[in-house]
C-alpha cells in the first residue's frame, strides 16, 4: 500500500456554474494542474498547484479560485506543518531542501517600526508639484580635495561615477535565473527612467548591448561570461561577493536551464551545469579584493565605477568598512530577506542579518572613519515601497537596488516555485512557450509607471518634511523615530524613539 | 620592439605606456612586482625579464604572447579569454583561474589551485601545462579545458599536492605519473591515459617540451593518469525543492 505524506498545500476549486469549459486553465498552467478526465470534464490535481494564480488571472468567466488546503496536523506550537513535512520530503529524497524568494518567516521588518517626519509650522513643508525637487543622484567617490594646477585653475579630476534620476535601481537577477523577456523589459525601462538594471552574473545578452548606459554588469565567482566586451559594455561593474538570500554560498543554475542563448551568454556548452563557487577563490582578504578591483579598473582603462556586492552578515560594518578601502566605488549591501531563484532553505532562512541595521552600522562606521564620502552605499533586500525608500535614504544608503518589487510589476505572484523553472508569467523560466507570455513592451511600460509612481511618492514625503533634495535626506536620521523598538535596536539604528 | 626599462615605475604608468604602445611588440627589462602587466592586451606580444607581480594577464584577449623569463607571482591569466601566457620558470598561486581560452605555459612548478575553475566554450579550450609539479587543490571546479602536469623532476612520484580536481564537473587533468593522488575525490573518474587520449595532446607536450627544453618525457612509454567528472553526478541528488 502507498501512503502519501504530501497533502497538497491549495485546493484549486472550480465554480460549476460559471465555468465554460473553455479549457484556457489546461493551457495556461505549466505545472499541469488542470486536465480532462475520460469523459472530458474538466479536473484539478491540487498537489501540482504552486499558487501562481495563473489560471485565476486568465479565467475569462473568474470561475477559478485557490484556497489553502484546510487539512491539519495535530496542533502543536513547536511543530509547524512546515516543519513536518520538510522531514518527509527529507526523510524521502536525502536532499538539500531548496526555496526560492525572499525568506518568509516571521522575523522583524525594521521599516515597519520607523516612523517618518513631517514639517508643521517652524519649517515649511514643500509641495513638489509645485517647487523644484530634486531626486537626481550620483554614485561613486567623491573627492574632498580640490586642485589646482600652476595657472590657479582646477585640475577636473572626476572619478567614474553612476548617474541616477531616481535613486532606485533593479537589482541583479542574471539571464538564467529569470528569461530574456524579463530582462529586456528592466533594460528598457531602465532606460527610460533613466536608472540602471544590473545583469546579474550570467553575461549580457547580445541584444541587450545596446542597453549598455543603463547596465551594471556583474562579475561573480563563476566569472560566467565575463570578456573585454562585456566589461567595456556597461556604465559600471559589480564584484558580487555575496548576496542576502545565501550569504557565503555560491549558485548553481542546473543544466536544465541551460538553453542554447543562456549557452551564448554564459560561453558555456548547451545542457552544461554552471557552478559559482561559494568564495572567489583569487579574493581570500581585502588586499585579495583590491587586486580584482584593479584587475577591472586596469582592463577598463578607469572609466567604470566598481560596485562591490556583499550580503548583510554580522560584523558588516567592518566588512564594508575594509572594502571602503579597497579601491571600490560603490558599496551594495543585500539584507538576509532579500530575494532568490534558488537558495538552501536553511540559509535562506536563518543566515544574514536585516538590511535596515546593517545600513545603519555601516554608516555610522564609514563616518566615524572618514571614510563616508570615497564610496556610495547602495541597499537591498526587501524594499517593498517608497516610504522603505524613505527610510533607508535617511538612514545613510545613497540608493537602493529593488529586485521582488520590479518582478511583481512585471507579474510576478510570488508563490516561491521559480527554482522548478515552470514560471507560469513567463518570468523565471526559459521555456519558450512560457517566455513569451511576458511581453517585453508591456513590461517596460509597468516597470516605467512603477518607479514614476514611486519618485512621486518620494518626493512628496521629502516635500512634507521641508526637504527638496535627496542629497539632504541621506544620513538625515533626525527625520525618522522608532515605535516599538528597544533601547539597543534604537541605538544600532541611530534613531530616536517615537515621541521623542 | 619597443624597449621600456620598468624600473621604478608604478603598475599605472607601467601599463599605461603598454596599453598606449603603438608596436605590437614590447621588451620590459627590470620588472619588480609590478601588477597587471598586460591585463586585457590584444594583439601584442609582451617579453618580460624580472619577475612580474600579481594578475599577470589577466583578462587577456587573442593574439597576445606574455613571456616571462623568470617566475611569476599569483593570479597569472586571471579569467583570461584567449592568447598566451609563457613562464621560463616557477608561479605563484592561482594561475588560470576561470580562464575560457588561451594556453598558460609554466616550465617549473606551480602553487596552490593552479587551474581553479577553468572552462571551455566551443573552440575555446583552455590549456595549461606545468612541467614540474603543482601544489594542492589543482583544477578545482574545473568545468572545461586540459590541464596538464608532467613532473619532469619528480621520478614518477604523483606530481600533485592534496584535493586535486576536487568539485570537478567537466575538463580533464593529465598526470605524468606512476602513482594516482591519495586523496582523490569519489566523484572523479581516474584511469591510465588510452593512446587515443594521449594523442590528443602529443603535439601541445612535444612543443612545450621543446619549448622548455625538457628531455626526459616520452609520451610512449611514461605512464599519464587522466581524470574526469564521474559519472555520477554529486549534484543531481543534492536538492529536494519546498
Amino acid at each position: 500500500m502507498k501512503v502519501n505524506y504530501f497533502q497538497s498545500e491549495y485546493e484549486v476549486l472550480r465554480d460549476k456554474d460559471r465555468c465554460i469549459d473553455c479549457g484556457i486553465c489546461i493551457t495556461e498552467c505549466a505545472n499541469e494542474v488542470h486536465l480532462r478526465d475520460k469523459k472530458g470534464k474538466l479536473l484539478a490535481i491540487d498537489s501540482k498547484c504552486v499558487n501562481c494564480h495563473r489560471c485565476v488571472a486568465t479565467c475569462p468567466v473568474n470561475a477559478l479560485k485557490i484556497v489553502k488546503n484546510e487539512y491539519c496536523f495535530r496542533e502543536n506550537y513547536s511543530w509547524s506543518r512546515h516543519d513536518i513535512t520538510n522531514i518527509y520530503r527529507q526523510a524521502e529524497t536525502g536532499g538539500v531542501l531548496l526555496a526560492s524568494m525572499g525568506t518568509a518567516k516571521e522575523y522583524p521588518i525594521y521599516w515597519d517600526k520607523i516612523l517618518i517626519n513631517a514639517s508643521q509650522v517652524t519649517n515649511p513643508s514643500i509641495d513638489p508639484l509645485r517647487e523644484p525637487m530634486e531626486t537626481r543622484t550620483f554614485l561613486g567617490k567623491k573627492n574632498n580635495e580640490i586642485e589646482f594646477d600652476n595657472d590657479g585653475e582646477i585640475v577636473i579630476n572626476e572619478t567614474p561615477f553612476i548617474e541616477l534620476a531616481t535613486p532606485i535601481m533593479f537589482s541583479a537577477m542574471s539571464y538564467g535565473s529569470i528569461s530574456l523577456n524579463a530582462h529586456k523589459a528592466l533594460a528598457m525601462a531602465a532606460k527610460d527612467l533613466d536608472i540602471l538594471y544590473n545583469c546579474g552574473e550570467g553575461g549580457l545578452h547580445e541584444s541587450l548591448y545596446p542597453y549598455g548606459d543603463h547596465t551594471i554588469i556583474q562579475v561573480a565567482s563563476g566569472r560566467f561570461g565575463v570578456h573585454s566586451g562585456y566589461l567595456e559594455s556597461g556604465a559600471a561593474i559589480e564584484i558580487k561577493i555575496g548576496q542576502g538570500a545565501k550569504p557565503g554560498i555560491g549558485g548553481h543554475l542546473t543544466g536544465a536551464k541551460i538553453n542554447k542563448e543562456i549557452s551564448k551568454t554564459r560561453m558555456i556548452p548547451e545542457g552544461f551545469d554552471a557552478i559559482s563557487p561559494a568564495p572567489h577563490h583569487d579574493i581570500y582578504s581585502i588586499e585579495d579584493l583590491r587586486q580584482l578591483v584593479d584587475v577591472l579598473k586596469e582592463a577598463t582603462d578607469y572609466k567604470k565605477p566598481i560596485i562591490v556586492k556583499v550580503a548583510a552578515v554580522h560584523n558588516i560594518s567592518s566588512i564594508v568598512s575594509g572594502i571602503a578601502r579597497s579601491g571600490a566605488d560603490i558599496i551594495a549591501i543585500d539584507g538576509f530577506r532579500g530575494g532568490t531563484g534558488a537558495a538552501p532553505l536553511r540559509i535562506k532562512d536563518n543566515v544574514g542579518i536585516p538590511i535596515e541595521l546593517a545600513l545603519a552600522a555601516c554608516d555610522q562606521r564609514l563616518r566615524e572613519e572618514g571614510i563616508r564620502d570615497s564610496v556610495s552605499l547602495v541597499v537591498g533586500g526587501s524594499i517593498r515601497h517608497s516610504a522603505d525608500i524613505i527610510k533607508a535614504i535617511a538612514l545613510g544608503a545613497d540608493a537602493v537596488y529593488i529586485g521582488t518589487s520590479a518582478l511583481i510589476a512585471l507579474g510576478c505572484h510570488m508563490c516561491r516555485a521559480c527554482s522548478m523553472g515552470n514560471c507560469n508569467w513567463g518570468i523565471a523560466t526559459q521555456r519558450e512557450e512560457l517566455v513569451e507570455r511576458l511581453n517585453p513592451e508591456l513590461g517596460r511600460e509597468r516597470l516605467v509607471n512603477l518607479i514614476s509612481a514611486w519618485t512621486v511618492e518620494l518626493k512628496e514625503m521629502m516635500g512634507g518634511m521641508g526637504i527638496n533634495s535627496i542629497e539632504a535626506l541621506r544620513g538625515n536620521r533626525l527625520m525618522l523615530r522608532g515605535i516599538g523598538l528597544n533601547e539597543k535596536e534604537l541605538e544600532v539604528l541611530g534613531i530616536k524613539s517615537a515621541g521623542e | 620592439m619597443k624597449y621600456i626599462d620598468a624600473k621604478d615605475l608604478h603598475y599605472k604608468e607601467l601599463n599605461k605606456l603598454i596599453r598606449y604602445e603603438e608596436d605590437t611588440h614590447v621588451t620590459l627589462t627590470n620588472v619588480m612586482g609590478q601588477r597587471f602587466i598586460g591585463c586585457a592586451l590584444e594583439g601584442k606580444n609582451i617579453d618580460i625579464t624580472g619577475i612580474p607581480g600579481n594578475a599577470l594577464g589577466a583578462c587577456l584577449n587573442g593574439g597576445s604572447i606574455i613571456t616571462v623569463h623568470n617566475n611569476c607571482q599569483d593570479a597569472t591569466g586571471d579569467t583570461m579569454d584567449d592568447g598566451e601566457i609563457i613562464v621560463h620558470g616557477n608561479s605563484g598561486d592561482t594561475a588560470g583561474y576561470a580562464m575560457r581560452g588561451g594556453k598558460i605555459l609554466i616550465k617549473e612548478s606551480g602553487g596552490y589551485r593552479m587551474g581553479l575553475h577553468m572552462k571551455a566554450y566551443n573552440e575555446r579550450q583552455p590549456l595549461m601545462i606545468v612541467g614540474n609539479r603543482v601544489g594542492s587543490f589543482c583544477g578545482e571546479y574545473l568545468a572545461g579545458g586540459t590541464i596538464i602536469v608532467l613532473g619532469y623532476r619528480e621520478n614518477g612520484n604523483c606530481p600533485v599536492g592534496n584535493f586535486c580536481g576536487t568539485g570537478m564537473y567537466g575538463g580533464r587533468i593529465f598526470l605524468r605519473s606512476n602513482e594516482l593522488p591519495k586523496d582523490l575525490s569519489p566523484y572523479i573518474d581516474a584511469s591510465v591515459a588510452t593512446i587515443e587520449e594521449l594523442e590528443s595532446i602529443r603535439e601541445e607536450v612535444t612543443s612545450f617540451c621543446s619549448l622548455f627544453d625538457i628531455t626526459n618525457i616520452d609520451l610512449d612509454k611514461d605512464n599519464f593518469y587522466i581524470l574526469s567528472q564521474s559519472k555520477v553526478n554529486e549534484y543531481k541528488k543534492k536538492y529536494t525543492t519546498v
